[in-house]
Parts: C-alpha cells; structure tokens; sequence
C-alpha cells in the first residue's frame, strides 16, 4: 500500500530543495537589490521609553549592499527591526557619520534612544547591543564574530534589544565561536574597514533615516 | 573556492588544502596593508636643541602629532640618541646578532633610535637573524608561558578546572575573558580558584574594558592586566577615546595597587581599523613599542595579537610580527609574544609561525596558548590549543627547548581538576552564588570542553556575578571561604598573592612567581646570552622532565609480563 500522504509530502520536499539550490546560485550572479534609505533631518534625542534605536556605520548600504559573507544588509536590517517589534517596540534608524567603531555607534544610538538600548551595526556585520549608562567599550551584547553571523542571530539581536529596553533581563543570544573566522576573513574585513572609514567625517552628527522595507 | 574551475587534477588537490582556506591579499600601500617598508615610511632623522628633540624622522616638532610628541619627550634616551642615530642600520643589526656584543651594549643603542630608524634595523634582518637576535635580547633568562582559559559558555566550574590543570601543565600567566560580559566577576573569580589550586604562584587577569579590568585586580581577583591597548596612529587612539596620556595614567593606577601590567599592541592594528596612514605595520608598531617604554610600562604583548589575519596575509607578515617581537626586547621590556590567535588552516603555517618565537624563547611564548580546545577559545582560537599539547610537548624533546611547559599524568589532572571544581564549589556555597552542584563537580573533572558540561541557569549567575560586585566581595572573602571549607592550602595560595601587593617585587621587568613565591625576573635572573655555553640553558632537572613524556617506550616495558617465569 502507498501511503500517497507521505509520497507528495516527499515530492513537494524534493522540488522545494531544487527550488531552493537554484535560488543560491542565482542570488550569486544577480545582485542584491539595493537597501533603501532616506535621510530624513538629524537625528533627534528620544523622548519615548518604548524605542530601541539602530545605528549603522558611515558606508552602511552606501559603499556596500552585503556583509563579509554576502548577507544581504537590507535582510540585516529588516530582521534588526522585526525583532525590535516582535517585542512590540518601536524603532527609529539613524546614520553614524563620525565613527566607523562599532562600539561608538552602537553608544551613540543608545543616547539617542528613548529608552536608553541602542544597536550598532558595521557594514561587514558586525554587531553591539548598547545602553547608554555604560561605558563605550562596555556593552549588554556584542558579537564579534560577523561571519558566523545568520539572519536568525540578526533577528534574536532585535528582540533582546527590545528586551533591555523593557527593563528585561533576557538570555543572551548564545555565542557562537568559529576560530578559524579570523585566518580566512580578517584581511578581507581590514579591507571592508577601509572602505568604511573613507566615509567618516568627523564633527558631523548623526542623521535619521527612513527605511523602506520594499 | 574555486575548486569546480580547475583542469587540473593536481591545481584541484592542491586548491582544498588547508592552506588555500587562509586569506590572502596583495600589498595595497595607500592605506598601510604592507608589512615593512611602505614608500610612505618616515625617512629616519634627529634633531636635538637644548635637550629637546626639534625634529624626529624627518617631521619638525611643531608638526608633531601627539604619539611623535609623546616619544620624542618620553621614550627616546637623549643621551645616546645622536650616537645611536648617526651609526648605519646594518651595523645595528650586526650588533643584535652577533654574539659577542652583549645584551647591554644593544639595549642601550636601541634606546636612543626613532621609530623609522629601528624599524630600518628590523628590514636589515632575515627571520634567522631575528631569532638569533631574540635569543639574546629577550629581558628574563628563563623563557615562560602563558595560556587562555575560556569557555564558550563561560561555565565558572570548567573555568577553575581548567584553570588548575594549566596551572601543573606548566603555565606561568594565565588569561581569561567573556563570552557575556556580565559573566566577568564570576570568570576572574573561577580562574583564581582553579590557578590556585593548581600551583601557588600563577599570575591571572581577566580581558574587560578597561575600568572594569582595573576594579577586578584592585579587588585581588586578578593578580595582573595586559589588554591596555596602544596604537601607532592618532586617530585609532582618539576613535578609543584614549591618548598616550590615558593610557600612561591608567598603567600608574595598577601600578599604584601594586598590580602587575602591560600593554598590548600589534601590527596590523592601524590598517583593521582603517587609519594607517599609508603607513607600514612595522613602521606603526614601533611607535607603539615606543610608547609604552614612554609610558614607564615594564612590558608589552604584541606579535599582531587579534590582527594576525592582517600581516599573515600579506608578504614578509610573518617575519615583521618576529621583528616587533624583537623590537620590543631591544628596548629592554617584557614581551608576551603573541602566538596567541589563529592565522592559518595549516598546521605547517601555524607550526612555522610558533617556531620563530619557540626555538630562541621569549618571557612568553605565547600570549595565550588556549589552555582549552579552541571551540572553547573566547579570544576567537588560538595559534594553538590543548589539543597540540602533546605535539607540543615533542617539539620541546625533539629540539630540547623549553617552552615552558611539562608532561602530566592523567591521573594528576584529574585530581587537580576535581580539587578546583570542589574548591569554587565551596567557595560559591560560602559567597551565597547560585549553587554548584557535583554533577557539575563530575563533569568538570573528564571534560575536555564545555560541551561536556552540564547547561547552567545564565540569567541566574549573571544577576548573581553583578550583585556580586556590588556587595564589593574581594579576594579576602574568596580566601574566608576557602579556608573555612577545608581548602587551607588554595586559602594560603591566595593570601600569598595579595601579599605580593605589597611587596610589589613582581612589578619588575618580565616578573613572574614560582612555587614558592619567589620572583623570577629580569632584574634578579637576567639574560646574558653570549653564545654556546651561556644564557639559559635546560638544567639536568628540567631536561628530565621535558625527555620524559608517558607514551615514551622504556626498557622496563619489554619485560616479560607473563610474571612467574
């Protein structure tokens, strides 16, 4: 007897894994489509306790669209604030332009931020969960690690942050270690960081940005 | 990578090894990812006028940037700097490796060299030479180590295991850090523990922002610091908040405690962070080497450290990251000297790469030899783990070399292991932390990493670690705990280094402890290399114990074991 349930249950698994490895080599030759961001005046101090707000780095989707290991930014993001309201928060973007320090950006959005939780993000990935009563180079949250780093750990990111902001103690999202991260990717993030830092400029504020999701 | 793309059997075969996972990139000048030598290097030059340098490395003193300025007031030795810089760069590394200079006759030249001219000298030398040269300006005749214990789930049980089984191993430094920054109390606290239990002696510190580093050792939970981080160029430093003065203000109020430190730098640093200038690693690392002798520091780890990945991938990096290592003997400071990442995928790489520091010894091989298995490695892996110990332990007898470290049985590891875990047990029930409970003590004892380890209530222990600070525990309370638990022994331990506080003899160059407390460093053991027949050489004691590995065959183990006949 054929149990047909579990025969189309198979095919349908079959045809959606041939869909999926066809998708991978086509995003390789395509390219990814471009973030959207607006700026939209400075960015102002927050006055709402329910906002998380997120920082990106100077060359964030200006000179790159993808992270050290072909991410999306615009997935990034997009998984950023979704955790941020899954929780049922607000978010406001803004544009770090005088510091290409993950540490700084992420401390910079948190003084901005309402409720005092911010998020910084590089270019190549590189993310800090921050508040502002601690010192820079402190944090609630860092991951340090860009290319072990998948949309899911964006998204876990997003919601914890939206956590602290809740006055929350929440778990952290777990460590991931790849050790040999470094050998293969680190000259190439020197060079991601280069490119970066052409767009520091100093003394200029931080700007809002408005984000379409598209 | 490119694996599909070849014709060739052989380009495929050799396209998967190791090797070919490394990142490579070519040299890119303009924005300083180039080892030595980048055209915008600094031509050497100095200009004394009334007992102040008016020009250094061809830039007027009124064009100085602050770290220029800082060397030129601070580190460089007026009284032999116009002697030092008149002479040729080739004769300079001639008097490094030749034998019949002594030491002090190079340490008192290289103190009188700019940043452009030493890193003149650096160029002149071939990789063998620069060992030859390490050998014999390396500050403490006996050569030492220092290992990571981390783990990735910052358990504090397998932390203090781990720790006490470094500790008999061999290691004279240890280091820790977080995954979860919050958990640092709690890591410090395990890692003294378990150090402790494993001999008296051992130095520990614990890799946290700054300020908070600093509260961890004026609290006697860490006995040293190390990641007080100096860079070569102005805007690095002032992206970190900091100035040559900060940092030289923050190396005062350890020494202030009576607290062991150094600073780390590294090249590689500028161009990561993306403000190199234009400028070599090499040529930016020495004004970092500089600095610190500025600063009155006694040591430095450099070596690259975390940007090892940057001149690994470029040509001649690994030779210049020996040269920085050498730089910083020169001018008469510890060296804690790297080998303490991962760089490669190959072994043969990474092994190449150990050997430069390896063979001539240096006060700390590595800077960080991953006590634990680099899974488990919280400074993102080590050039080498626990898991090379053993080949590690064949290098030294193969060479008979000492890089510091000794066989060990199984079943003295386990014992020292349960001794730990059972002592940070103890110490957790008397300080009122979230329980440990001995499945945990168990599995602490046979773990090999942190996946053998049963999951701890994180939320638990973190509010705990921070209430912890905030009632202000101290390591007196640590030794009360230990000493009304039966634990006298890591009780005394622990005293012993709160009383070298006071006695600050370990604030010495290159200083460590040994098991009875005694300094062993540059000023009462220092190295006077000169050839055969001088320097350290392995006493009959120690050679013994490095030939005797246990799976070495004996004689005794072809006797017949049928027994009777």
């Amino acid at each position: 007897m054929i149990n047909t349930e579990a025969l189309v249950d198979k095919v349908v698994n079959e045809v959606l894994r041939q869909l999926n490895s066809e998708g991978i080599t086509e995003r390789k030759t395509v390219k990814p489509s471009q973030i959207q961001l607006t700026e939209i005046g400075p960015a102002k101090q927050g006055t709402v306790e329910d906002e998380v707000v997120v920082g990106l780095s100077p060359a964030f989707g200006r000179h790159f669209q993808e992270n050290i290991v072909g991410v999306p930014l615009r997935d990034i993001l997009r998984e950023v604030v979704a955790g941020i309201s899954e929780e049922g928060l607000q978010f406001r973007i803004i544009r770090v332009n005088h510091t290409a320090d993950v540490a700084f950006i992420a401390h910079t959005a948190a003084k901005l931020s309402g409720s005092g939780v911010g998020i910084g993000i590089q270019s190549r990935g590189t993310t800090v969960i921050h508040h502002k009563d601690l010192q820079p180079l402190n944090n609630l949250e860092l991951f340090p690690q860009c290319p072990v780093m998948t949309l899911d750990t964006y998204r876990m990111i997003g919601k914890n942050a939206a956590k602290y902001a809740k006055g929350e103690s929440p778990e952290p999202v777990p460590v991931v270690n790849d050790q040999m991260a470094r050998p293969k990717y680190q000259a190439k993030a020197a060079v991601m960081h280069n490119f970066e830092t052409k767009y520091v400029k100093t003394g200029v504020k931080p700007v809002e940005l408005d984000f379409a999701f598209n | 990578m490119k694996s599909t793309a070849f014709k060739s059997k052989r380009f495929k075969v050799l396209a998967e090894r190791p090797v070919n996972l490394d990142g490579f990139v070519a040299e890119w000048p303009e924005v300083g990812l180039i080892a030595i030598n980048s055209p915008n290097d600094p031509k050497p030059s100095i200009k004394i006028e009334n007992g102040k340098i008016v020009e250094m490395d061809g830039k007027r003193r009124e064009d100085f940037d602050m770290i220029d300025q800082f060397i030129a007031d601070y580190a460089i030795d007026l009284d032999v700097a116009e002697e030092a810089m008149a002479m040729d760069s080739i004769e300079i590394a001639k008097m490094l490796v030749d034998i019949n200079v002594p030491r002090e006759k190079v340490v008192r030249i290289a103190q009188g060299l700019t940043p452009a001219k030493i890193t003149e000298v650096i160029n002149e030398m071939n990789v063998v030479e620069i060992m030859m040269a390490i050998q014999k300006v390396r500050a403490r005749k006996r050569p030492a180590n220092q290992c990571h214990v981390t783990n990735v789930r910052d358990n504090p049980v397998q932390i203090a295991a781990d720790a006490a089984e470094a500790a008999i191993r061999g290691f004279d430094e240890q280091e820790t850090t977080v995954g979860i920054t919050r958990y640092a109390p709690f890591n410090a606290l395990a890692l003294l523990v378990g150090s402790q239990t494993g001999r008296g002696g051992v130095l520990t510190q614990c890799a946290m922002e700054e300020s908070f580093e600093l509260s961890l050792g004026m609290r006697g939970l860490t006995s040293y610091a190390e990641t007080i981080s100096v860079y070569g160029t102005e805007r690095v430093f002032v992206d970190g908040d900091d100035t040559p003065w900060s940092k030289a203000f923050l190396a005062s109020a350890y020494a202030s405690r009576g607290i062991k430190m150094r600073f780390t730098s590294g090249t590689g640093s500028e161009v990561q962070m993306g403000f190199a200038e234009g400028k070599s690693m090499l040529y930016l690392e020495a004004r970092c080497i500089m600095l610190t002798k500025g600063a009155g520091v006694q040591g430095l780890q450099n070596g690259s450290i975390s940007c090892i990945g940057v001149p690994g991938a470029v040509p001649s990096g690994i030779r210049v990251v020996a040269g920085e290592n050498l730089i910083t003997m020169m001018l008469d400071l510890e060296v804690a000297s790297g080998n303490d990442q991962t760089f490669s995928h190959s072994d043969i790489r990474r092994t190449a790469r150990l050997l430069l520091l390896m063979m001539p010894g240096t006060d700390f091989i590595a800077s960080g030899y991953s006590a634990v298995p680099n899974y488990d490695n919280m400074f993102a892996g080590s050039n080498v783990d626990i898991e090379d110990v053993d080949d590690y332990m064949v290098l030294q007898r193969d060479l008979m070399i000492d890089g510091g470290l000794r066989p060990v049985s199984e079943e003295e590891v386990l014992a020292v292991r349960n001794k730990a875990a059972r002592a940070l047990q103890a110490v957790f029930d008397k300080l009122g932390l979230p329980p440990i409970t001995d499945e945990e003590v168990e599995a602490a004892t046979i773990a090999h990493g942190s996946k053998d380890m049963p999951p701890r209530d994180v939320n638990q222990d973190l509010k705990a670690a921070t209430e912890m600070m905030e009632r202000g525990v101290t390591s007196l309370d640590v030794i009360k705990a230990l000493a009304e638990s039966g634990f006298e022994d890591v009780a005394e331990n622990i005293l012993n280094m709160l009383k070298q506080r006071i006695a600050g003899d370990y604030l010495h160059t290159s200083a460590v402890l040994d098991e009875n407390f005694n300094i062993d460093s540059a000023v009462n053991n220092p190295n006077d290399y000169q050839g055969p027949g001088t320097g350290y050489r392995l006493s009959e004691e120690r050679w013994n114990e490095i030939k005797n590995i246990p799976n070495a065959l004996k004689p005794e183990d072809f006797e017949t074991k049928e027994g009777g006949n």
